[in-house]
Parts: C-alpha cells; structure tokens; sequence
C-alpha cells in the first residue's frame, strides 16, 4: 500500500517497432523519436450531444477533457500532436463547443502541428477547429488511425477503447488502457465520457493473433498486466 | 350485535356476516364510523385481525348504498376507491378475496386490478371507464397521475387505502407515494386516506403521512423562508424505540382540517396472544463465526415433519440456497420442501406461491420475499434462521404464522453462531415486551422529487408557487426548502448546472403564462419509461450450459435460464468456482454475452461461497443496544445458554468484557501481522464504513495497513506496523484514531473513489432522470450506448460538488449502503470510552470476527493495490 504511494510516476515506457513509447497517466502515448503526442478518442462535447437526447449530463466534459489533453501536451511539449479520431462526439460537436473550451483548446494548439484523424464521430471536421485534417497517416514504419485494422502490422489506432479488468481476491477493478504486441497499439479513450470495452471482448481478438500485454493506467502509475490476468465484464 | 352497528351497516352486510358466522369487528365498525365523518384513519392491527376487510368495508358499503349506474352519464361518475399495495401480487390477492363478499351479496361495484402486467386495451378502457375500486401499486399511481386524464379520472374519488403502509414508508416508494397522495388530494379534496400497517414505534408518523401537512412557513414568493433541514452525515440521535402505545382502542380525534398538527385518526387492534416463541436448544456447540446453521438443520427439518406448514426463513439469498440443499439432504421422507427467492426465475417463484397457497407444500424457504402479507395458507410454524436484525422486523415474520390473531403463533428463533445467540436472546426480550424498532420517518429524498416533479409537468401545465405548496402537503416533504425545490425544478429543465449549457434542450419550459410544460410527446415518453424508484443493482441471467463431449472444456450456451444474480457477485467469480444457485451447486464457466453459463457441479462438490450478503438488514441499534447490555452485565449470563456463559467468562479472563456504552477495542500481534479489533455493534454497513476510514488513517500514522474483515458486530484490521506499541508511546492515539473528525476529510476523500457511493449515485441519476433506465432482458450491446454514471460520478464531484444529485447521493449514504449516520452516532457515543487492551494472543471475543479473514471479502476501493498484485502476477510468471 504505502509502498506505491511515492511519487506519481506518470509515465511508462514501452516499445513499439523497436522504438520507445512513453505511455502516460493521461492516456496519452508519446513518440521521442517523432517528438510527436498522441491521444485517442476525445469525445469532446458528448455531454452536449446527450442532452439533445433529453439526458443532462454535467456539462462539463469538454473541459474535463481539455484539462487531461494540454497536462500531456504541457508537459511534453511536442511539434506535433496528433488525434486519432472521434475527437467530436458528433458533427455537430465543434458549433457546440463553449468559448472558454474553444479559447483553451486554441491555447493547446498554439505553435504546434495539429493533425485531427478522422474517425466515425466525426467524419467531417470544420478548418474552425484548426490543425489539419487527415483519414489516416504514417509515422515512420507506423500508420496510425482511427479504426485497427486486422493482419497488417505496426499501427497505432484508437476506436475500441479498451479496457481491462482485474479481479484479485474479490476485490475488482476496471480501468482503461493501452493493448499492445509490440508492434500494435490500440489506445485508450482520452474522453471524460468515453465508456470502455472490455480487452477480452472478442473484437480484439483478430488484432492480436499472439496475445497482447495491457497497460492499465492506474491513479498513480500504469502497471503491465499480462493478458491472462484480465477478466471478462 | 351492537346497536351502532345496526345503524352502520346495512342489512345486506348484516346478514352476509352472519350468513359466515362472523360478527363485525370493532375497528371494522370504528373505520365505517371514520369514513361517514369524513376522516381519514390509520389502523393499526396485527395480522389475521381483518385488517383488509375493515379497509374496504366503508367503500363496499358506500357504493352498495350509490347503486348501479344507470346510463352512460352515470356510469363515468368515475373511481370510487384506490387501493395502493407495495407488492403486485398482493394487488391482486386482494381483489380475489375482495370478490367474494361482493360476489355474496351481489353488490354492483366493478372491481379491477392495474400493474406491470394490464395489457394496454385494458389499461384505456379503465381510463375510459373507471371502475368502482381500482388496485394498484405505487409507480402505476405515479403513472397514472401523470396522465393528461388524469384531473378527470380521479375527480371523483372517494377514497385511498395503502396496504402494508408500514413497509411503504421506510423507502423512497414511499416518497414517490406520498406525493402522489398529496396530488390525489389536490384534485380530489373530499377524498380520505386509511393506512393499514403492522404494528411501529411510532403511529404519528404514519398518520402524518396519511394527512395532507400545512407548512406553517409558505414560499419566499408569499412569505417566509422554510427552515434548512439538514440532509446527510452526524444527524442528532432519537432514542429509537419504544413501548407499545397504551391500549386504548381510539386515539381522541385532532382536527384533521385545522390546528397544529394535521394527523389522521388513529384505531388500534391490540394484537391476540402472546406468540409461543423460543430459541432452538441445541446440544453442540455453536461455531464462533458463520451464518450456516449447519448444526441445527436436523432439529429444523423435525420441527418441519411435525408441523403442517413451516416458513423456514433466512436474512440472504445464499442462505437460502444453502439451507434448503441441507434440508434436502435430511429429507428422507420425501417431504415438499420448496424454495423462494427474488433471483429466482418468476415462473419458478409463481409455483412454489401457488403450490403454497394450495397447501401442497409441507416447508418453503425464503427470504425477505415472503415478508409481506400475502396469504400463504395454514402456516402454523415460523422458523427464522440467523440473526433477527430487528425485533419489529422478528415479530412481523413471526406473524405469518397463524393467520387467526386469538391463537398464539409458533416461531423457532435459530442462531448460526454465538453472537447471534446474543442477539436471539435480545429479540426474544424484545417480541416478550412488545417493544418495537421501526425506522424513523423519512426525510423525501430529492432524486424522487425531480421524477415527480417531471410526471406532473407530463399532467399538465403547473405553476411553481401551486406545485410547492402541494408537495410540501407530503410529509417526507413537509421541511422542503424553497431553494431545493428550485434546484430540483432546474435539474427537470436543463440539469440545473452552474453552466448554462443546456438551455436549448429544456424537457421543461416556463410559459409566458408563468406555468412550466413539458416540451414534447418525447419526454413525456422518457418520463414514462422510467417512472419508479426501485433501481434493481443490474441482474444477470444464470444459464445452465452443457459440455460438448468432443472438445472437452467447452461449454455451449444451451441450456435453461436458471433465474438472475448480481452483476458485482458474478464479477467476482472466476472459472471453475461452485457456488449455490437454485438449489444446486453449479461450476462457473464464465459469461457469454450477457448471460452466466454454468454447469451442474460433480456429486458431492461443496460450494465455495465467496460472498455473503448479510449487510441488507443491519443489526437494528435498539437490538444493539440491547446485546451490548446483555454482553456488559453478568448477571444477564444466566439467561444464555451455558456454551455462551463459559465463552464470556474466558473472555473476562483474558481480557475484559465491555460496559453497555463503551467500545473495547484488543490489539494482539500473530504471525508477522499486528491486528486491532473493535466491537461497536452498528451492524456491518456501518462497520465497512469504519474500515475503510480507519485504515487510511493507519496509513497516514504510517502503520501499514493490509486490509480488514468486518460482520454486523465488529471489525478486525490487521497492519505490518505494530499498532499497540504506537498506542502505547501515544496515549491519545487511540481516542484520536476513532475521533469524530473522521466523517470529514476522510470520508470526503474515500467518497471520491467508493464503489459504493458510486453505485449510490447511480440509483439517484436513475431514478431523477438523468439517465435512462437499463432494462432487463435488454441487450448490452456494450459502448456507448448508455453512459457510464462512474464517470459522471466523477466529473460531476469535480466541477460541482454541491449539485442536487450528489446532495441526494450524500443523503442516501447517510443511511444506505455507507450508512454514514449510524457510524457517526456510535463515534458519539463511545468518545472517552474506548477501551484499548493490549493482549499477547488473540481473544475469545476476537477469535469471531478473526474467523472472518479468508471467508469474508477483503474491502479495498484502491486500485493501484489491485494492479500491483496483478503485475506482480505477471512477473512470477516470468520468472517461474
């Protein structure tokens, strides 16, 4: 117990084709070969995009969200950042967007590359939002997208945000986090609302012929759980 | 029969009486007088008294008098009588029996039950054309109140009667309840309300809860300001029980339409003869730990043999699945015993009732499923197995037994282990003076308040001011703040944020006219498909799988749906565990799906039973009290039986035995773990709550705490840091461990992460609205479909720690699963009377709550420290 009440350790490295990655508390990933930040899965504004629908989630996502993003990007301070897909809950995200949020994301962005992934959230994003929009794009020998794609090696995508669980001696917990092979990585969702899928749920499975280890992000560092150390939902 | 019968009751009525051999009851007679004045009544009366019958008689005798209709125009002179009952089922039991006397003398009242289960032709038609008497529960009223017809429906009513009020009341139903008695008397003014209830410490509570209550203090828009009253943590304490009223039959009538206090009349049935009740003798000994009762099953299924019909029951689920197996295997003559409780699949659950109520069954154990009154048959024997938790609680089981009140029911009290000796003996003292420990009134929760406030705006349009006023008529609601009300109103519309973000997408809308509409059909749609307050903890389904020969360890899905269990019990079970269900020891196999595939377990497999749910009933703190005094003074021993006095004086011995008010606590190192134990006797909700608190403040005196097991009498923790030899170089540490403080900071900080609290949350975003029910049998499709309240739970507490949800959520942990409040009157209680005995070795008393470590769950809420078990897992694995 006391024993990992040191400091927060709030990276951990991993890697990925070769190269370090740092995985961090946030969920973010960064690349110092690339000097390049990734998130995954912002979800920004699905508070708003539910209380269309009559349920009035605390409207303050966005923010809790914008508050993880540029503690990542503050601290690393990266040329380039880039979000790989699902950054808006839905098309109608960024109009939504609040102008102290807008002012902070601006704020993040400032003197950087921005490079927006599309995902299925957010097919189209408006040039309002700044950066640069792309389908998919390579880093080095990594593609990265939104959505994994099967068979095909070394990318690095987001989309299914995964989650692993662990049940030590009846006490259980659920956190989210990063899957990898050492060639793939499928991130965790950023988004203050973004829900989880289970890791052993069997659309990983096609991902990851060899297995996989989970990095889960626990409060005050990531632990490398091995795959049979996770429980189904 | 008397003269003021005669006048009372018709000739019709006269006469069927007789035709039965019966003679009209005095609180019969009393509640006719009640409703010829006008007046609303409570009656009190124990079971087998009439009570049903006397409900209804004012009503059966007012519409034989009315007579048929004639013509359509009469036939919509509309609904006469609404009887609100807590279960379905007994909705329609009433109606049958209901049926007879009105079959009998061929009176015209049209009779109709509405639930879960009315198809919806049905439902329209009974809009269409009310009947004379409509039966229904407390989310159907809700439903119905909500209707656009609904000004029009219940125009005419007459009157309410709330069965089993007394089981109403303690739970937020009964505040959906209350307010919708306060609408009904708002479009129905003459009507009057009749409680029946058990007997309760305190009648006035129930008959203000009958009567509509004037706030002596109005909105600030017409006057004063309401007094705060205060929700949440450190309430003052009420002494919590009391003697039965005195036995006059009448209470003098206040006046229910003016002066201080509006109450509804009251009538006392005193009940019949004393109960024939005892504890089970037992030869061996009794374990000094558990809840099985292993021991006793022999004398048990005796007593089943020599009986008619025995109800066998038990505080749990797993006890009842462990108590009938063991029954089983005694059963060598075959005897029917069946088996009853609320996880098992509704068509089983149906035929062991009706199996019961066709007296073909010789035994059925059951949990609190069967507590309320329906009727079971000739049940001539109640054995309850366990700890009795409550003496009002005892003595209403005790009550099924023996539906003819003259004759004195049977009961068997059957304690597991020693402790529950203590507390049998107690709740023996307990049921011989009558004396009674119902829950206090409620305070109505606002999570109900925004359901109710978002189904009247479905009614119609309403002005703030009208809606207050009427909802502080409820008395749950009668110390409403203004305040609290607009920030309910505010959540209805737009969530009630500080951030304004949500204007645009109001469900509610002021008018220029002032009043507050629903903004379309689609909410009122919302508002209907998540009426209620009871927030089942999400169930899965048990499915039976079979093995495939060919490909041994695979288990195909193709079997059938054994009944449900808790997600949280499921998610902690892991391949090749056996645990009880349905009477059979089944493996687990894993979850496919949304489903628990298991298989039969191998003959003679014991069952591990990881978890046992004993906390739903804490220990009442009248019978804590109780025990704690019998404990503290030796000359009560003589009333134990001898294995318990020899066990406390061993516990004299070698430490001491604490007074009534004190709280010892031992501290013994073993092994290369130091432990600390403490008796407060709160009951094992409030016990958890110590735990977790009392570790993290171990772990900030840097004494290393590991972990701590805790049951309905005390807790044990167990450190790597000596914690006798801090207490022994610091004098004040052990008052300043248990010091009241801890319900600050502390608990403040533990909420942020309690799983608890967050599964408390969830039923308040429920049942307030803010997000939509799950339903059973509905697909978890998995993301994003439905919002993680977790993570609401946490953005929520960050950016607003003082939104209306989470002030309901604090209240609820005040008495719910934290239950908070219980935990802050026992720090009260025993400050500057902690009693810290350091020992060698592990004491008698200890050695109980010490058996507990490995077959309790270890509580924990930090991850990290999960995490870390795991990946060291990993790492073993590496290095193997």
């Amino acid at each position: 117990m006391t024993a990992l009440r040191k400091n927060k350790e709030t990276t951990h490295e991993i890697g990925l084709k070769g190269q370090p990655a740092l995985l961090d508390l946030t969920g973010a990933m960064y690349l110092p070969a690339h000097d390049a930040l990734l998130v995954a899965d912002l979800h920004f504004e699905k508070g708003s995009s539910f209380a269309r629908r009559g349920m009035m989630l605390p409207p303050y996502d966005t923010r809790e969200t914008l508050l993880a993003l540029s503690d990542a990007v503050f601290r690393f301070n990266p040329k380039t950042v880039i979000a790989l897909g699902d950054s808006f809950h839905d098309i109608g995200g960024p109009d939504r967007l609040g102008g102290e949020e807008r002012t902070t994301l601006a704020e993040v962005q400032q003197g950087r590359d921005w490079i927006w992934v599309t995902g299925n959230h957010d097919r189209i994003l408006p040039d309002s939002i700044g950066g640069q929009v792309v389908e998919e794009m390579a880093l080095g020998s990594l593609t990265l997208r939104h959505e994994p794609v099967a068979g095909e090696q070394a990318e690095i995508a987001g989309h299914l945000h995964p989650v692993g669980k662990v049940v030590m001696r009846g006490r259980s917990t659920r956190r989210r986090c990063f899957l990898t092979d050492g060639s793939r990585c499928v991130m965790p969702a950023l988004g203050a609302y973004a829900g989880g899928l289970n890791a052993c749920d069997a659309a990983f499975k096609p991902l990851f012929a060899n297995g996989f280890t989970a990095h889960l992000i626990g409060t005050e560092r990531i632990f490398a759980i091995a795959k049979s150390m996770l429980c189904r939902d | 029969m008397s003269q003021a019968s005669a006048t009372l009751l018709p000739k019709t009525f006269r006469d069927w009486f007789k035709s039965r051999g019966w003679k009209p009851r005095a609180h019969q007679l009393d509640l006719l007088a009640k409703a010829r004045e006008g007046r609303s009544v409570l009656l009190v009366a124990p079971t087998g008294a009439g009570k049903t019958l006397a409900g209804f008689l004012p009503s059966l005798v007012e519409l034989a008098e009315r007579g048929p209709g004639r013509g359509t125009a009469q036939d919509r002179r509309g609904l006469h009588t609404l009887y609100i009952s807590p279960l379905k089922a007994l909705a329609t039991d009433v109606a049958r029996n209901l049926e007879v006397p009105v079959a009998e003398m061929a009176l015209p009242i049209r009779i109709e039950t509405r639930t879960g289960d009315t198809p919806s032709h049905k439902r329209a038609r009974q809009i269409e054309r009310p009947p004379d008497i409509l039966l229904t529960t407390p989310e159907q009223l809700a439903l119905l109140l909500a209707h656009a017809e609904a000004q029009e429906f219940f125009q005419n009513l007459r009157r309410v009667v709330l069965d089993e009020l007394h089981s109403l009341v303690t739970s937020k139903r009964g505040d959906l309840l209350s307010l919708g008695l306060a609408r009904l008397m708002t479009i129905a003014p003459q009507a009057t309300a009749v409680g029946l209830s058990a007997t309760v410490r305190e009648p006035d509570d129930l008959r203000r809860y009958l009567a509509p209550q004037r706030a002596a203090n109005t909105s600030p828009l017409r006057g004063e300001v309401a007094p705060e009253v205060r929700e949440g943590v450190g309430n003052s304490t009420s002494a919590n029980v009391a003697l039965p009223p005195h036995p006059s039959l009448t209470a003098d009538p206040p006046p229910q339409g003016e002066g201080k206090e509006a109450l509804a009349d009251l009538v006392v049935v005193q009940g019949g003869a004393q109960p024939d009740i005892r504890m089970l003798d037992l030869d061996e000994r009794l374990p000094l730990a558990g809840h099985t009762a292993s021991l006793s099953m022999p004398a048990i299924y005796g007593l089943i043999r020599t009986h008619k019909t025995t109800l066998v029951f038990v505080n749990t689920r797993l006890q009842a699945e462990y108590t009938f197996q063991e029954l089983w295997k005694l059963n060598d003559d075959n005897l029917a015993i069946a088996l009853h409780h609320g996880s098992l699949d509704v068509a089983q659950r149906r035929r062991v009732e009706e199996a019961m109520a066709a007296g073909k069954l010789k035994a059925v154990v059951c949990t609190a499923t069967l507590d309320l009154g329906i009727d079971w048959g000739d049940v001539d024997l109640v054995v309850n197995v366990g700890a009795p938790k409550g003496a009002s609680r005892i003595m209403q089981r005790i009550g099924r037994s023996n539906h003819r009140m003259d004759e004195p029911s049977e009961a068997y009290l059957v304690p597991a282990n020693r402790f529950e000796i203590l507390e049998c003996r107690a709740a023996l003292d307990a049921v011989h003076e009558a004396a009674q420990d119902t829950p206090d009134a409620r305070i109505g929760a606002l999570d109900v308040l925004c359901q109710h406030i978002l189904g009247m705006a479905c009614a119609g349009p309403f002005g703030l001011e009208d809606l207050y006023e009427e909802v502080r008529s409820a008395a749950p609601y009668a110390g409403l703040t203004w305040e609290n009300f607009e920030a309910c109103v505010a959540f209805v519309a737009t969530g009630g944020y500080a951030l304004r973000a949500y204007e645009r997408f109001a469900k509610i809308v002021r008018g220029n006219d002032g009043l507050w509409r629903v903004r379309d059909a689609r909410v009122a749609q919302q508002y209907r498909l998540n009426v209620g307050t009871i927030v089942e903890s999400s169930m899965i389904k048990v499915r039976l799988g079979k093995s495939m020969r060919s490909r041994p360890g695979t288990v195909l899905p193709r079997g059938r749906i054994l009944g449900e269990i808790e997600e949280y019990f499921a998610e902690t079970l892991t391949p090749g565990d056996t645990f009880l269900f349905a009477g059979e020891v089944l493996r687990f196999e894993g979850i496919s799906e949304d489903e628990v595939l298991a298989t039969r377990a191998g003959a003679g497999t014991d069952p591990m039973i990881p978890s046992y749910e004993g906390g739903k009933f804490p220990l009442s703190t009248f019978l804590a009290a109780r025990v704690r005094e019998i404990l503290a003074d030796p000359f009560e021993w003589d009333r134990l039986p001898p294995q318990m006095t020899e066990w406390l004086v061993q516990q004299r011995r070698r430490s001491i035995v604490p007074g009534p008010r004190d709280l010892l606590v031992e501290t013994f190192p073993r092994g290369n773990r130091f432990y600390m134990t403490c008796f407060p006797f709160e009951g094992r909700l409030a016990h958890q709550t110590l735990g977790m608190l009392l570790t993290r403040r171990l772990e900030r005196a840097k004494l290393k705490p590991l972990g701590f097991v805790a049951n309905d009498y005390g807790i044990a923790v167990y450190a790597s840091g000596d914690i006798a030899g801090r207490a022994a170089r610091d004098p004040g540490f052990m008052d300043e461990l248990f010091s009241e403080d801890m319900l600050g900071d502390d608990l403040e900080d533990w909420l942020a992460e309690s799983s608890l609290m967050k599964r408390t949350f969830r039923q308040c975003a429920v049942i307030a609205g803010l997000i939509e029910r799950r339903f059973p049998g509905e697909k978890k499709t998995g993301r994003q479909v439905t919002i993680s309240t977790d993570l609401v739970y946490d953005v929520l507490r960050k950016h607003e720690p003082d939104h209306v949800l989470l002030r309901a959520a604090r209240a609820d942990a005040a008495t719910g699963l934290l239950d908070v409040r219980r935990l802050g009157m026992m720090l009260e209680r025993i400050r500057g009377r902690i009693i810290h005995k350091p020992l060698d070795r592990v004491s008698p008393l200890s050695v109980s709550v010490m058996l507990e470590i490995g077959r309790e769950r270890v509580y924990s809420d930090n991850a990290d420290e999960i995490l870390a078990e795991a990946e060291a897992a990993l790492l073993d694995e590496a290095l193997a």
